[in-house]
């Protein structure tokens, strides 16, 4: 038997919880799946054919796409400026960043109610100065989805571009200007790939976080865009077919492992060291 | 080559302050067109900020500068698009040596075949063939700067501004790249502004030499008119090792000026400026004598020390009344005997010593 290192045991106490509280009961829903209600693979054919089913993992991919880019995107320009800007603007950007976390998910997302839904602030208010002669829609679909969750995920997005940007050389962005670079050309081709692992990083915390909402879909989309977290709830719950459900969460599981190891592969050699 | 793209840069009462320190104070000076003009000074002088003020990556915040007399003050650096080479080099990592050469080719907007064609002559120039599909993550410390000096000069920049390029180098690799500096200078003609806070580096490369101490210019010379001719006592003692000989009595005529030192009476001759209270001498001109000499300046001291630096010996001594002094000599001519504590002469000829 191989000598285990000393700290190595350290690690024994998480992957033990692991364990019990993940890998077991995920081995009891891949059971169900093929199991319920009668042992065999028809579960399976169900989740890939209905088209039900279909829409809201097509929905699902769509959204968690949109809210991946949104939330890449603004938190790039939150984080240079977290990184680079002056004291107060550092000092502002961080609490923008670190407030978020100490608010519940389900206060934010009735916050989103009241601001966006048709008798909400932004509605009522723009009418009122003119602006609007109907309210817009912007609850109950997906744009309402999708600015709940980029609100709450830009945060967890901020983090690891931040980590990338602070390992820039100032000093190689000086000397791309130096050569004439306008801003934004130093921003796209120099700034931009040298913190390609830190948009790797965190649009794959985003992606994969999103693809899990719940609470934020079921309360802004209203019922009507419904994402796979919300339908396997149903499944679970409200009509149940708890064979279904797992065959769901499995083909989900399975989905986004086999996106992760891909990205992970194409990502490798193109980080630099 | 291409001679006629060098540019002159004018300085005009530059100063900067961040916040209550004031890192540069009314500096004024002409950087000719395709002068080497080398900045020297201490850490926290101010050099490396004139320098950042002149590349336009920090703003002045008074005085002007011109560019080939017109008014460049607010210029953004992108705009000056003068040559910049960094002491970490500040390649792009992402890009290979080639992509980081042509990159301010193609901000240029360059034809690809002129691209591909200055490309490969740059690599050529320093030293680099072969290497050309590497990262610089692939490349020695010194190749590194080979690559920043080609990508800065690629583009023929009216200006190259080097911030310290060899500190962190070895120092035969050092000696290699400013080997390498001086041939490109001289191919290229482009006015070089090179900052570093090592002497010698400063002495070996450049044109001129502008020496600063805490944000003010103290002298802007030729090297061997900075160094034999000092302007003050920082700029004496901050190049190479001297001897400072308080004075007393001074008079000055017609052939020259007496004064006295610990009651030993000098004549100092030749052009040793303004009489001042103090004489400077380099060790160099200083010989070491076992008796008391007939002829020129000699003043008694004690024999503190000697240190073996293989082909030259050097000496700390002390004089009765406790001012140091040392001085170096070829460890052959050392006289027989001599160790810590001997009573001997310390003399030199009387044109080779400064006022201060």
């Amino acid at each position: 038997m191989p000598r285990i290192s000393r700290p190595a045991l350290l690690l024994v106490p998480l992957l033990g919880f692991m364990v019990l509280t993940y890998l077991v009961p995920f081995l009891g829903i891949v059971q169900w799946s093929v199991t319920l209600p009668e042992p065999g693979l028809d579960q399976y054919r169900a989740a890939l054919s209905d088209p039900l089913v279909l829409s809201v993992f097509l929905r699902t991919f769509r959204i968690c796409a949109v809210v991946t880019a949104v939330s890449v995107a603004s938190a790039d320009m939150i984080t240079v400026l977290w990184v680079r800007g002056s004291p107060a603007q550092r000092l502002a950007v961080e609490l923008c960043i670190l407030i978020p976390f100490w608010i519940s998910v389900l206060t934010r997302a009735f916050g989103w109610l009241a601001l966006l839904s048709t008798k909400g602030i932004l509605n009522t208010w723009s009418q009122s100065l003119g602006l609007l002669s109907e309210p817009l829609t912007m609850v109950r679909n997906e744009f309402g989805v999708i600015v709940g969750m980029a609100h709450f995920l830009i945060p967890f997005a901020a983090f690891p571009l931040a980590s990338a940007m602070r390992t820039v050389d100032e000093r190689i962005l000086l000397a791309a200007r130096g050569m004439g670079a306008s801003r934004s050309r130093v921003f796209f081709q120099v700034f931009v790939p040298m913190t390609a692992a830190g948009i790797l990083g965190a649009g794959l915390v985003v992606f994969v976080f999103a693809l899990g909402f719940f609470v934020t879909p079921a309360i802004l989309g209203g019922g009507r865009s419904v994402m796979a977290a919300e339908l396997i709830y149903l499944r679970v719950f409200q009509s149940p077919n708890w064979g279904l459900a797992a065959a769901i969460s499995v083909v989900m599981m399975v989905g986004v492992g086999g996106l992760l190891a891909l990205l992970m592969r194409q990502a490798r050699p193109a980080v630099p060291k | 080559m291409n001679k006629v793209k060098a540019a002159e840069i004018g300085a005009e009462g530059i100063g900067k302050t961040f916040g209550t320190f004031a890192a540069l104070k009314d500096v004024s000076l002409t950087i000719g067109r395709g002068e080497f003009l080398t900045l020297l000074g201490p850490s926290g002088s101010g050099k490396t900020t004139f320098l950042m003020v002149l590349a336009g990556f920090e703003a002045a915040t008074s005085g002007h500068l011109t560019l080939d007399g017109a008014d460049m003050t607010g210029m953004p650096a992108e705009a000056r698009a003068f040559g910049m080479v960094f002491q970490g080099y500040a390649l792009f990592p992402h890009m290979t040596v080639e992509q980081n050469i042509a990159f301010p080719l193609k901000v240029q907007g360059r034809s690809t075949n002129d691209i591909t064609r200055r490309v490969a002559e740059m690599v050529e120039m320093v030293g680099l063939g072969g290497h050309g599909h590497k990262r610089p993550s692939g490349l020695s410390g010194g190749q590194q700067q080979r690559v920043a000096l080609a990508r800065a000069l690629a583009y023929d920049p009216p200006v190259l501004l080097l911030d310290e390029p060899f500190s962190a180098l070895d120092k035969n690799l050092r000696g290699q790249m400013q080997d390498e500096v001086r041939r490109l200078h001289r191919e290229l003609g482009t006015t070089f502004v090179f900052v570093t806070h090592d002497q010698s580096e400063a002495l070996a490369l450049s044109s001129r030499v502008a020496i600063f101490e805490r944000g003010v210019l103290q002298q802007v010379a030729a090297p061997k008119h900075v160094y034999e001719r000092p302007a003050n006592r920082f700029v004496a003692e901050f190049l190479g090792d001297i001897n400072i000989l308080p004075l007393s009595d001074v008079t000055t005529s017609g052939s020259g000026s007496k004064a006295t030192f610990e009651g030993q009476s000098l004549q100092i001759t030749g052009d040793p400026g303004a009489p001042g209270q103090s004489l400077a001498v380099r060790p160099e001109h200083m010989a070491l004598q076992m008796t008391a000499p007939a002829g020129g300046n000699a003043i008694a001291a004690n024999l503190r020390d000697l240190t073996y630096l293989g082909a030259q010996t050097q000496l700390t001594l002390s004089t009765p009344g406790n001012v140091p002094l040392m001085l170096s000599m070829p460890t052959a001519a050392l006289p027989s005997g001599l160790t810590p504590n001997a009573q001997v002469w310390v003399a030199w000829p009387d044109d080779q010593g400064r006022f201060l």
